[in-house]
């Protein structure tokens, strides 16, 4: 199958990118400074991120369709407002997890970010659930830009003027060259930012007057180690089929109107797990000294009896240090656990964290 | 000091007397980008011509370092184990990883020159 390109690709070469394949994309991992440098700079200025290749997916309809979605997502979107996003995700009868999204609350409808890998496969498992009865529309000609830092704001409310009144997770539309944008305060890297939706054919201009005003593109290498550090799941790592929202330590993005009554894709394992307990919970674990720890390594406990696994594993480099996620048995999840990591046939030192590695710093709203 | 030889798996060596000092080519560090980890082989251990003497990485992943030559470490470069970015400044110089007593200095032979590594790293990259 041929390798399909974001409508930023000819700007990335422009800027030297390096590419590598991604969910069937060539998308950047790397520009000329580097991973360290550009993650740096997403912390202390604004980087701009081309997320084009994850799923756009808008479905149009009315209170019936807000009821149909309750049936899919653990979420209280009666009482959702409009233009207010939740985080959640799609899920099997077991409470397996077919992806993670932003579902944001439209006038008409409902917009979900999806994850690239997965956003075919989510369009049709919804349009089962929903048995055809909606019009849905996985985008294919808005292009989708991501600005993150502290200078975010300013960036880019110099080219789309009322930004900055938006707070964390919410969006709305705007004009920009006699088109509209949807534009949401959001992110993935622990940083104030903004998520665009804009027309392919746009794009590029779009991000060139970012660019001109001081931010900068950023790869998908950065974007990971970015999104680590503030304890964020990547679907495919943390997240899959195999886990659970509970186990995965997401409890918080389950509303709690949800799990009194059930009703939705998943709830009975879910209101389960929450009164029994998971086996097994997502943590943040710290190794010593400056060995990484990737995924799949595999944790002991300090007797050495195996009690998990890596999911992701990197150099932090705002912590300056070895950071990584993981699956551990629930009695060895509290904060300050020794345990051991598997690396290279030797077992070394490392300890259960609180995460996020890196304090937030979203902009937050009254709801 | 002997010329630079190179091998196949991007290491650089020199010789001086039979004591030849190892460390990692500038292609090699551009390929891996930020280095944020090194290990090096123990003092006093023997390692074997081609075989892993090391290990690097990256943000993105682990590589091993290979010897291009067998001998016996008779010293490592601390500073890059206390400070891997070293690594990516220098690689050609003060970022060298280990030290090696000699066994055969025929062993060069097999080695190829600055042109030759230059031609083998262009090729191997494109």
């Amino acid at each position: 199958m041929e390798i399909k390109k974001t409508s930023l690709n000819k700007l990335h070469q422009d800027c030297q990118a390096k590419f590598v394949e991604f969910a069937g994309y060539e998308m950047p991992i790397q520009y000329s400074k580097g991973v360290i440098e550009e993650h740096k700079f997403t912390r202390s200025h604004a980087g701009i991120f081309d997320v084009s290749h994850m799923g756009q997916l808008f479905i149009y309809g009315n209170e019936n369709l807000t009821s149909d979605l309750e049936k899919i997502f653990p979420l209280d979107l009666k009482n959702l407002q409009q233009n207010c996003s939740k985080y959640s995700f799609l899920m099997n009868e077991k409470a397996g997890i077919y992806d993670d999204l932003i579902i944001t609350k439209l006038e008409n409808g409902y917009l979900i970010i999806l994850n690239a890998a997965c956003k075919e496969k989510d369009f049709e498992i919804l349009n089962n659930i929903l048995s055809k009865k909606y019009k849905m529309e996985l985008s294919n000609d808005r292009a989708l830009v991501a600005i993150q830092g502290p200078k975010a704001v300013e960036i880019l409310n110099e080219t789309i003027n009322g930004v900055k009144n938006l707070t964390f997770m919410t969006g709305d539309w705007f004009d920009y060259n006699g088109q509209k944008l949807f534009v949401t305060r959001s992110g993935y890297t622990g940083e104030d930012g903004f998520e665009i939706s804009i027309l392919n054919d746009l794009a590029e201009e779009f991000t060139k007057s970012l660019i001109k005003k001081g931010a900068e593109l950023i790869g998908l290498g950065a974007r990971d180690t970015l999104r680590l550090e503030a304890g964020l799941c990547l679907y495919g790592h943390e997240l899959d089929l195999n886990k659970t929202p509970v186990e995965a330590n997401l409890k918080w993005a389950i509303s709690k109107e949800r799990l009194s009554n059930g009703g939705f894709v998943g709830s009975d394992k879910i209101i389960n797990q929450i009164k029994e307990g998971a086996k097994q919970i997502r943590v943040g674990i710290k190794p010593e000294g400056r060995l990484i720890a990737r995924e799949k390594t595999k944790i002991f406990n300090e007797t050495e009896l195996p009690i998990g696994e890596i999911t992701s594993g990197t150099f932090g480099p705002s912590i300056n240090g070895p950071i990584a996620m993981g699956y551990v048995d629930k009695e060895f999840s509290k904060i300050d656990t020794k345990i051991l990591l598997e690396v290279r046939g030797k077992k070394h030192p490392a300890n259960i964290c609180k995460l996020p590695f890196y304090k937030k710093s979203y902009v937050k709203g009254a709801n | 000091m002997s010329d630079v030889k190179f091998s196949k798996e991007h290491e650089w060596i020199t010789l001086e007397g039979d004591v030849a000092t190892i460390g990692i080519t500038q292609h090699a560090t551009e390929m891996l980008g930020d280095i944020v980890f090194a290990e090096l082989p123990e003092k006093g251990s023997n390692v074997e011509k081609d075989g892993t003497a090391g290990v690097v990485e990256s943000t993105k992943a682990a590589s091993d370092v290979y010897t291009p030559v067998s001998g016996e470490v008779v010293d490592i470069n601390q500073a890059i184990v206390d400070d891997p970015a070293k690594i990516n400044e220098d690689p050609e110089g003060a970022a060298w990883f280990f030290k090696l007593k000699m066994k055969d200095i025929s062993e060069l032979d097999s080695l190829m020159n600055k042109e030759e590594y230059d031609k083998f790293a262009k090729e191997s990259s494109s």
